[in-house]
């Protein structure tokens, strides 16, 4: 058998392209059962048909793809901020269902193209920092959490909203190390997640969410630091009481509930006065609310954000 | 000159121990030399990648973990000399201790310059306010400023003015730095606590054994000034 050495460096095949071979393969068997299987698998490769708004867009330059896809925090993926890119490349978006439950007149589960369907998607770019002192800007595909909620009809009594990330050890080995309380749990308070700003996400920079991202539907609130963001969603609880989140079981004097992005409250170990925006050399100073007081600032009028960390 | 270092203490004469092993010197110095280069390349590759573009999205962290990282390692390493030579008996292995020593200076200073300059840039209201009020930076400063005399008092020469027994006495601050050391990482860290906790297996195990040597009281070689 004669082996080839003298292969070139263009030869090989792209990394995206040698990733997606799954798909093309899945595509190219299903091609024969008609588009309506095919379209939403062909919906990965192109755009998401997502409008810009401008009413949410703020000026500061949006962050390299590159680095938003190679610097993630996923710990159900390892945590190293490379792992989340390594691990999770085959990781199954499809199928997909989200269940919401709880305080809710209309109970009901959603599939993945139900909630593409739900409400038109739109393009907002976000200002995402991250409670380690470190942030990005990216252009999220989504739309507002309260068109979803408003479909289930919240009750009078529902005060708070959970959001529960998978639970897969299998799919998503960091979940095998006790590193966090498994599966990731964040909430909200109902105004909070009644927001406008409070985006149900599906999309990055035009496309489907890269699985690292917390494919295929993840939620971003801009004005908290960024492990409120869950990832990967699941399901959706609406109850009476507070949630106890992932990160305030892990570390209770650290991690609030509120966790909202405040110069003037430094985490307990480090400060959160100055950040590092991503591919900037010098810091810059921590905007309160990450910039967004003038949008949410009276959700929190008369409380002490100190003590509601 | 033996009364002044002690029993046991002989002082570094290199032109009498050459007459005396020329052929197993030879050797150390092949050694040293291998270990110069080889505690050169986590410098070295930090710089390439540094060129290359090729330190992540937050070169800066990279470049604050990685340096802090190898000072670690060659503090660890160098606290781990004595022990290894005493369980082996490769007394040896002795006369690199203080070059492993000092390239665990070298990773602090680099350390500290990426922090001063790269992270901080010469912020100095900033940089005070860190080190008096963020208990990670406090103890790291601490071990920071702990290696600076050892690092200053590591030649022949300062070992002869300090004599045998103020030079130990001041050379044993290096277990606190080592020990500020591991806890500077095991508060910074968020929550996985992996790296800092086998830091700490490293540390504890190489008191462990001193503890032990000295326990058993044997006339260790470890009395005898290293090179």
């Amino acid at each position: 058998m004669r082996f080839n050495l003298n292969l070139k460096e263009c030869e090989v095949t792209s990394r995206a392209l040698w990733a997606s071979r799954r798909d093309f393969l899945r595509q190219t068997m299903t091609a024969g059962l008609g588009g309506w299987i095919a379209a939403p698998l062909a919906a990965k490769a192109g755009s998401l048909g997502a409008k810009p708004n401008p009413a949410f867009r703020v000026s500061d330059p949006t962050t390299p793809l590159e680095k938003v896809t190679t610097y993630n925090n996923f710990y159900e993926f390892g945590t190293s901020k490379e792992d989340p890119a390594q691990q999770a490349t085959d990781f199954k978006v499809r199928p997909w269902k989200v269940v919401v439950e709880g305080e809710v007149n209309k109970p009901q589960t959603f599939d993945l193209d139900d909630i593409l369907k739900l409400a038109p998607l739109e393009e907002r770019i976000y200002r995402l920092r991250c409670v380690e002192a470190w942030s990005m800007v990216i252009p999220w595909i989504g739309f507002p959490l309260k068109e979803l909620l408003n479909r289930v009809d919240p009750r009078g009594n529902a005060k708070f909203v959970e959001l529960i990330s998978l639970m897969d050890p299998d799919q998503m080995p960091g979940q095998k190390n006790a590193v966090l309380d498994w599966p990731y749990r964040e909430g909200l308070r109902l105004d909070e997640a009644m927001h406008p700003l409070t985006l149900l996400t599906v999309g990055l920079y035009g496309d489907v969410l890269p699985n690292q991202n917390g494919a295929p539907v993840r939620i971003v609130i801009p004005w908290k630091y960024g492990f409120k963001s869950v990832k990967s969603i699941v399901r959706i609880r609406l109850t009476e009481t507070m949630p106890v989140t992932s990160w305030m079981k892990a570390g209770p004097s650290e991690y609030g509930f509120y966790a909202n992005v405040n110069p003037a409250v430094d985490h307990p170990r480090w400060s959160q006065a100055k950040e590092r925006r991503i591919g900037d050399f010098l810091k810059r100073p921590t905007l309160p609310f990450n910039g967004y007081a003038d949008q949410v600032a009276s959700l929190y009028s008369g409380m002490d954000l100190t003590k509601n960390f | 000159m033996t009364q002044r270092f002690g029993h046991g203490m002989e002082p570094n004469i290199p032109s009498a121990r050459q007459r005396q092993q020329p052929k197993a010197n030879r050797a150390i110095v092949g050694f040293k030399i291998l270990i110069f280069v080889l505690a050169l390349v986590p410098m070295t590759r930090l710089l390439m990648n540094g060129y290359l573009d090729a330190l992540g999205a937050n070169p800066v962290e990279k470049i604050l973990h990685n340096t802090g990282f190898w000072t670690l390692s060659f503090l660890m390493i160098t606290l781990w000399v004595t022990p290894l030579r005493s369980v082996t008996g490769w007394t040896f292995i002795g006369r690199f201790r203080r070059m492993l020593g000092l390239f665990a200076f070298f990773y602090v200073v680099l350390h500290f310059l990426s922090y001063l300059v790269l992270d901080q840039f010469f912020d100095w209201p900033n940089i005070l306010k860190d080190i008096s009020k963020r208990p990670y930076i406090t103890v790291g400063f601490s071990a920071f400023l702990i290696l600076i005399p050892l690092a200053v008092t590591s030649t022949d020469g300062m070992m002869r003015r300090l004599g045998g027994k103020r030079w130990r006495g001041l050379h044993r601050w290096v277990y606190l730095a080592g020990f500020a050391g591991v806890v500077h990482f095991w508060w910074l860290v968020k929550k996985d606590i992996t790296e800092p906790s086998l830091f700490a297996i490293a540390f504890s195990v190489a008191m462990i054994v001193r503890v032990l040597m000295k326990l058993r009281k044997r006339p260790s070689p470890s009395l005898i000034i290293p090179h």
